[in-house]
């Protein structure tokens, strides 16, 4: 009676945690050519939550990133997002239009594109040829680049060419079309890759800006950047969680230290 | 519709309607000097210069077609030969049909190579084309269903960039295999000629071929607008973002396939178009026409004239165009394919923007220069204040 008791209050809590989720995570394994990518990873984060992802090269940080946006599909596990869609069966495009952006590694923009073009092509809109096609510019649209580029401090450079932006400004013309998008969930590749230290700093700003109003999960590699954004932070290692928790518990967890600094 | 006219208006800038009027002024100018202007004169344009224009024309088509999907969206077909020659066959088998009983064996029905291998009747493929309207709805059907149907697959299973290249490569050769075969019922490896009349009017006739330039013409520009429509909304925009960057694309959440899907099909029954103006001026078309070597030079024309560009596609194939027939007709004629090998290489190292594509990228630097030297005009007397 009891046992059972004890069973139905602990199912009654995983489906109360589950509930509360914007993207859930369960026991999800990717292999290539026998190479376990993930391992059984499960992760949650919750609607409004910012989240910041570390770990040693190889510990599956990006492959995970490539599951949730469907780039890759789970040999195993589950990943849903806002509790009923099962990203597992959708490709690239379905889960975009669900509202998850993602932002690459390597800066990815529209080279041959305005700085503006750029942002308009990424804004909330009908995404069919059709629609392309016989699309007009409004005032509305305009003023919302606009708004946009303002936030990621691009307004001086609207009308040049993406592919003439610096590296930095490349990768906020990235989260500025991220921002166009008005996705629920943001996925943030390693987002300070390659900056200088002004930029970081700024970086992390305009993270807990977007944070306002979107869930956000960062891959990085960068501490003092993790430290910055003072949020949750989860360690993978060898495709598994390894710790999770504020910065500093999770930078003094023997086990992180174990892998971080190769005993 | 009703949204087309703003589609074409906003497709206009200067290049553009500088290109459109110079072509509709050949259009009406090339006939009028051959037609109007005596023989004697010495600004008499002979019938030969204008079934040679109006092939220039067709060519110029073609290479819009693919400078559409090459261009803007990245997808190299080096198979655009088999929509040219399918357009082509759909118009040669309209005149095979209008030939009736002044073939060689007079058959009302059938042509003649259909009686020549003692065919009794008519093959199904062949039923309608005596009517010119079915014929021009297959020129664009014909060439645009496989298109959709091999892009549909390509597209959906991501097959891209030199894959893509070298499927279409076998696909024009896999045509010109199965058109060489006698038993397909479209004349073998003498394929269709013979030719005597389109619509009622002899195709041999001067005024008939002075009108098919003028329409070849025409075709030219509605093809030019049409893709200049394309190319200036925000599917163009789209397809340059396909181009750049396709999976950024895709993670915006563009289904990238519809897109390409869209632009290819378009882009081959625009071929198909350019391949039946071609056949009633050349007076033939046969398997040859599939063969894989016209697919690359017609990518050829399009990189030497500018990809990317529109009129430097045209550009480009005309003046490659002129350089053949030129070259071809004298001494140097045994080296044409070096020639052409060698302007490949040479435009690929000196000019990689291509004709029209070095002249925009050109006046676009002295436009950043004079702007920067108008910049630090205003820049400089800050400090002195």
């Amino acid at each position: 009676m009891k046992i059972q008791e004890r069973l139905e209050r602990k199912e009654r809590e995983a489906m109360a945690a589950f509930e509360r989720t914007l993207l859930f995570i369960e026991g999800v394994t990717v292999s290539f050519d026998g190479f376990r990518a993930l391992n059984n990873l499960s992760l949650s984060v919750e609607p409004g939550e910012m989240r910041a992802i570390i770990g040693p090269n190889g510990a599956g940080k990006t492959t995970m990133m490539d599951v949730v946006t469907g780039k890759t599909r789970p040999d195993k596990g589950v990943v849903i997002f806002d509790k009923m869609h099962d990203l597992a069966r959708l490709d690239e495009t379905e889960i975009a239009r669900l509202g998850i952006g993602r932002k690459f590694q390597k800066p990815t923009v529209f080279d041959s594109h305005t700085v503006f073009d750029n942002i308009e092509l990424a804004l909330k809109a009908d995404r069919r040829a059709r629609a392309t096609l016989l699309w007009r510019a409004t005032e509305g649209e305009d003023c919302r680049v606009d708004e946009i580029l303002k936030i990621v401090r691009l307004s001086t450079v609207r009308d040049r060419l993406a592919g003439s932006l610096s590296h930095g400004q490349k990768q906020w013309l990235e989260i500025g079309m991220l921002l166009a998008q008005d996705p629920k969930l943001l996925l943030v590749d390693e987002p300070a890759a390659g900056m200088t230290d002004a930029e970081t700093r700024q970086t992390a700003e305009l993270l807990k800006e977007i944070n306002r109003e979107h869930t956000v999960i960062v891959v990085e590699h960068d501490m003092a950047f993790v430290r910055d954004l003072g949020v949750k932070v989860t360690c993978l290692h060898e495709g598994s969680v390894l710790a999770e928790g504020s910065i500093d518990e999770v930078s003094t967890n023997e086990r992180v230290v174990e892998v971080y600094l190769g005993r | 519709m009703g949204a087309a006219p703003h589609l074409l208006i906003r497709s206009l800038d200067r290049g553009a309607v500088l290109f459109v009027a110079a072509m509709a002024a050949i259009a009406v100018l090339v006939p009028v000097f051959n037609l109007a202007i005596p023989a004697s004169s010495a600004f008499h344009l002979s019938t030969y210069l204008v079934a040679l224009f109006g092939k220039y024309a067709c060519y110029a088509l073609l290479a819009l077609s693919i400078d559409l999907i090459w261009g803007y969206c990245g997808i190299l077909s080096l198979g655009h030969g088999a929509f040219f020659a399918l357009g082509g066959y759909a118009m040669g088998m309209y005149l095979m049909r209008q030939i009736g009983t002044r073939g060689v064996y007079a058959n009302p029905i059938l042509p003649d190579f259909m009686v020549f291998l003692n065919w009794k009747e008519l093959p199904i493929a062949w039923y309608g084309f005596q009517y010119f309207p079915y014929a021009a709805l297959m020129v664009v059907l014909v060439p645009g269903a496989l298109a959709f149907v091999f892009g549909w697959f390509a597209f959906r299973s991501r097959v891209t960039g030199v894959y893509l290249a070298i499927i279409t490569q076998a696909l024009t050769y896999a045509l010109m295999l199965g058109f060489f075969r006698n038993n397909l019922g479209f004349g073998g490896n003498n394929g269709l000629t013979d030719f005597k009349d389109i619509l009622g009017f002899n195709v041999q006739a001067e005024t008939t071929r002075a009108a098919l330039f003028s329409i070849s013409c025409l075709a030219l520009i509605i093809g030019f607008l049409v893709c200049r429509s394309i190319v200036t909304s925000k599917l163009g925009k789209v397809l340059i973002a396909i181009r750049d960057a396709e999976a950024r694309t895709r993670f915006l959440g563009y289904r990238v396939e519809s897109y390409e899907l869209f632009v290819f099909t378009l882009s081959a029954c625009m071929a198909g178009i350019a391949g039946a103006l071609y056949v009633p001026q050349v007076g033939i078309i046969n398997p040859s026409e599939f063969a894989p070597g016209n697919s690359i030079e017609a990518v050829i024309w399009v990189a030497v004239g500018g990809r990317g560009t529109l009129v430097g596609a045209a550009v480009g194939a005309v003046l490659v165009n002129y350089a053949k027939t030129y070259f071809t007709s004298g001494i140097l004629a045994p080296y044409w394919l070096y020639m052409l090998g060698g302007l490949f290489i040479a435009v690929t190292l000196l000019l990689p923007r291509g004709i029209i594509g070095s002249l925009h990228h050109w006046s676009a630097l002295r436009r950043d220069r004079a702007s920067a030297v108008a910049e630090e005009g205003v820049t400089e007397p800050l400090p002195a204040e």
